[in-house]
């Protein structure tokens, strides 16, 4: 049987909030568009990427899939992501509607808005994944039969979630804590589910791509396609196939052109196809394999840091406060039925804010692992604090309350 | 009678309190009759100084200024001390001050030489030397204030023991910092004056205040809540992490709370984070550095003013707060209580205390208002000319020793 690969690249770009202060609460709703020359421009970061990354992966893809009929790749697109894209740069959607028209592209399911909703309010995430289906549905015209919750976060319930939802896979991160002896080159059933299959992210060598490629400290520089295929070869061993799950933005952002990562990738996809080998897209791989076993999850799984868990959302109480705040607002924001205010609201919800907060990297003193347009996580912190204020504020408005129905 | 009086700032280009008194009071001088030489050490225009001769030691431009280190605290000072030969460090800033007294002390041949604080007492010590006028230091606060209970850089001590022992008189700006004077550097009790700052009410001229500025807070207010506010650097000296306990502290007997920490400074970040572990980092709102209008608009909005130092020489935003109708909690340790009696008071460190004093100001507005009407009375005494006429005593009094 030939060996296989799940090619699965995750497309986002967050709305950033602004430098938004005390002086804007009720005054601005204006939370995220600022046009200036610094990281919180989402337009002139789009624009960069897009210019970097999202254009020449996208035509390489095409070309890949044009030359190969056993080529395929998996993608999720944030509904953020479209959202800046329809005013930024459009083109960028039709090119990744063209890789979905091919019929070897599958578009994988997750939040609109790249949120942490599942585990604050299940009716929000649920809101959130439907907006994401029909947003899709409408922009590139297919239904997603996989899914991801943001962050690859996954436990036990997301599995159960969906499966009850009707999807046929989900994914995760294969992490060595959960697994034990076990191998992530296979496909699982997550523990308490009847129809749904597992693939599990083999960082390992996700990783030797993603963030290893163009270091050049690393032992194993420079990778070439024949190193790489040898390794992922010897890995799956008598196993299903090796999940290489990772960031779109790998390609031509985190690793550099000039670096050979297109080249890298091109050759690569190449070579596997003509040793005899196969691609698979996420459902492809589920329907091909019988589970090997299940997977049980207890505590949530993410693919960030170390760790492997959420304390680079939620990890401090600046995080903490954020999204509780946030989600205690969920109630009167949708009973509002303002439709500015919910949407504004939704992208405040994107796990990227939190994100920002972090300060984990103080302590490992590794900033680079955690970019950020802020000066410091205490001024994200802040500004977030202030958009927040300023919902409140709006809801308030809404329901007419004494003091703040100007 | 012609005063050669050495400054580190004047507003707009001033970083806190210091400025602001030392216009106030070299125009209360200057109408007393005092001809006055002030000196800066950075280059700027002040157009709307008439009321004296202003001379720039230095190039320096003035926002370049706050990026020598803050005065507020003697941790920050150790990088920026080493290097006097370096123009663009404080030590050498300081450096090219006291050649350019060197220079200009002569040619004026003044008759009473008035210095304020470390940063100019080097240079009042050397002016001393070389026209034998008499040398009064003024102090607004010690390198004791500034490190928040602690001894500070050693450095700046020495200089302030120094310039304390060459001066004919000290001018202390309240019995707390006399005290210290006394104290820590063992000078003795009657070579020290206590003339406490005033506020100068004409700074706050035509004012409508519209409410925009904290629009929110206002509907907050509105809708009942209290709001606490403090106007400060956040350095070590003022007690604003014992200030984020008594908040908590508070909170739990009684939530419609607001805190507005209206400045910024080192501890920005150390504070955020602490609201953040009390959980009340929605009801801690920070402003960044203010002036103006957004400034003024702090008192304005306020119910409550907090000054919450661990040792603060004077404190004239209570000053400032009392004005606008905050009613007033000051630390004992801080100076301006000495002339504010209708207030409440409470030890830096006792945070309980702080938290029942907010929560009982906000459940009753008989005390609010008591507090708020009380101390009208008391700051409306105070004035910049009772400041000057005590100056213009002292400086008769050292130039007729001087003479003898």
């Amino acid at each position: 049987m030939k060996k296989g690969i799940a090619v699965y690249l995750h497309v986002h770009q967050p709305y950033r909030i602004r430098p938004y202060s005390v002086f804007d609460i009720g005054q601005s709703h204006n939370y995220f568009d600022i046009f200036d020359d610094s990281d919180m421009n989402d337009e002139k970061i789009l624009l960069k990427v897009a210019e970097k990354s999202y254009r020449p992966m996208i035509s390489l893809l095409q070309t890949l899939l044009n030359r190969h009929e056993d080529f395929k790749v998996s993608l999720s697109i944030t509904g953020d992501f479209i959202d800046q894209a329809e005013r930024w740069a459009p083109d960028l959607l039709d090119g990744f509607r063209r890789l979905f028209e091919t019929g070897r592209a599958e578009l994988v399911a997750e939040t609109y808005h790249h949120s942490l909703a599942f585990f604050f309010s299940r009716r929000e995430f649920e809101a959130q994944v439907d907006m994401h289906r029909r947003k899709v549905q409408e922009v590139f015209g297919v239904t997603p039969k996989a899914f991801r919750n943001t962050e690859l976060a996954y436990n036990d319930e997301v599995g159960k979630w969906a499966d009850e939802a009707g999807y046929e896979v989900v994914l995760a991160e294969g992490w060595d804590k959960v697994l034990g002896w076990r191998s992530p080159n296979y496909v699982y059933r997550p523990v308490g589910t009847k129809n749904i299959k597992l693939l599990l992210k083999n960082y390992k060598l996700s990783d030797d791509m993603a963030f290893r490629f163009g270091d050049s400290h690393w032992s194993e520089w420079p990778l070439t396609s024949d190193k790489y295929i040898e390794w992922v070869r010897s890995s799956i061993g008598d196993g299903h196939l090796v999940n290489l799950f990772m960031d779109f933005e790998t390609f031509g952002e985190h690793q550099w052109e000039d670096k050979g990562i297109f080249s890298f990738f091109e050759h690569f996809v190449n070579d596997w196809i003509s040793h005899g080998n196969r691609f698979y897209t996420v459902s492809e791989a589920a329907h091909a394999f019988e589970p090997a076993g299940e997977i049980s999850m207890p505590d949530t799984v993410t693919w960030a840091d170390t760790e492997r868990d959420l304390t680079a959302w939620l990890g401090n109480s600046m995080q903490n406060e954020a999204a509780r705040h946030l989600y205690a607002l969920e109630n009167d924001i949708i009973r509002s039925g303002d439709l500015e205010l919910i949407n504004d609201w939704r992208y405040l919800q994107t796990s990227d804010h939190l994100y920002y907060m972090c300060t984990k990297w103080m302590s490992d003193g590794d900033i680079h692992a955690y970019f950020s347009p802020y000066s410091s996580p205490y001024d994200a912190f802040l500004y977030f604090m202030n958009a927040i204020r300023d919902v409140r504020w709006r809801v308030m408005q809404h329901h007419r309350l004494g003091g703040f129905d100007a | 009678m012609k005063i050669l009086m050495l400054g580190w700032e004047l507003p707009p280009h001033n970083s806190g309190g210091l400025g602001v008194a030392c216009y106030h009071m070299s125009k209360a001088l200057a109408m007393a009759g005092a001809s006055i030489d002030f000196v800066l050490p950075y280059r700027a225009r002040h157009s709307d100084v008439d009321h004296m001769r202003i001379h720039h030691a230095t190039g320096l431009r003035p926002e370049l200024k706050a990026h020598l280190g803050s005065y507020d605290s003697g941790y920050v000072f150790e990088r920026y001390l080493e290097d006097a030969k370096n123009p663009h460090t404080l030590r050498g800033v300081q450096r090219q001050y006291v050649k350019f007294i060197e220079k200009l002390a002569p040619e004026l041949r003044p008759d009473v030489i008035h210095a304020h604080d470390w940063l100019t007492m080097e240079a009042g010590v050397r002016a001393k030397e070389l026209t034998g006028a008499p040398l009064i230091v003024h102090v607004h606060a010690t390198e004791f204030d500034r490190s928040g209970e602690h001894y500070g850089n050693p450095i700046v001590h020495e200089i302030e023991q120094h310039a304390l022992l060459m001066a004919d008189r000290i001018i202390a700006v309240s019995q707390l910092t006399k005290n210290i004077i006394v104290s820590q550097y063992g000078i003795p009790a009657e070579m020290v004056e206590v003339v406490h700052n005033a506020v100068n009410l004409d700074d706050f001229g035509p004012y409508n205040y519209d409410m925009r500025s904290y629009r929110y807070l206002e509907a907050l207010k509105y809708e009942g809540h209290t709001i606490v506010a403090l106007l400060t650097r956040f350095t070590i000296q003022k007690g604003l992490t014992h200030f984020m306990k008594a908040a908590a502290r508070a909170c739990e007997k009684y939530d419609r709370f607001v805190f507005l920490l209206a400045g910024d400074g080192e501890l920005r970040d150390e504070l955020i984070q602490l609201s953040a572990d009390y959980g009340i980092a929605d009801k801690v709102y920070f402003t960044g550095f203010v002036r103006g209008k957004q400034w003024r608009d702090v008192y304005s909005l306020a119910d409550i003013f907090v000054l919450s130092s661990v040792s603060e020489p004077f404190g004239l935003t209570a000053l400032e707060a009392a004005h606008h109708g905050n009613a007033l909690i000051i630390s004992r340790q801080s100076g301006v209580g000495e002339v504010l009696h209708s207030s409440l008071k409470y030890d830096f460190w006792d945070t309980d205390k702080l938290a029942d004093q907010m929560v009982g100001i906000a459940l009753s507005p008989s005390l609010a208002h008591e507090l708020r009407e009380n101390v009208k009375h008391e700051y409306a005494r105070i004035s910049w000319h009772d400041v000057a006429a005590k100056c213009m005593g002292i400086y008769r009094q050292t130039r007729s020793m001087a003479l003898v």
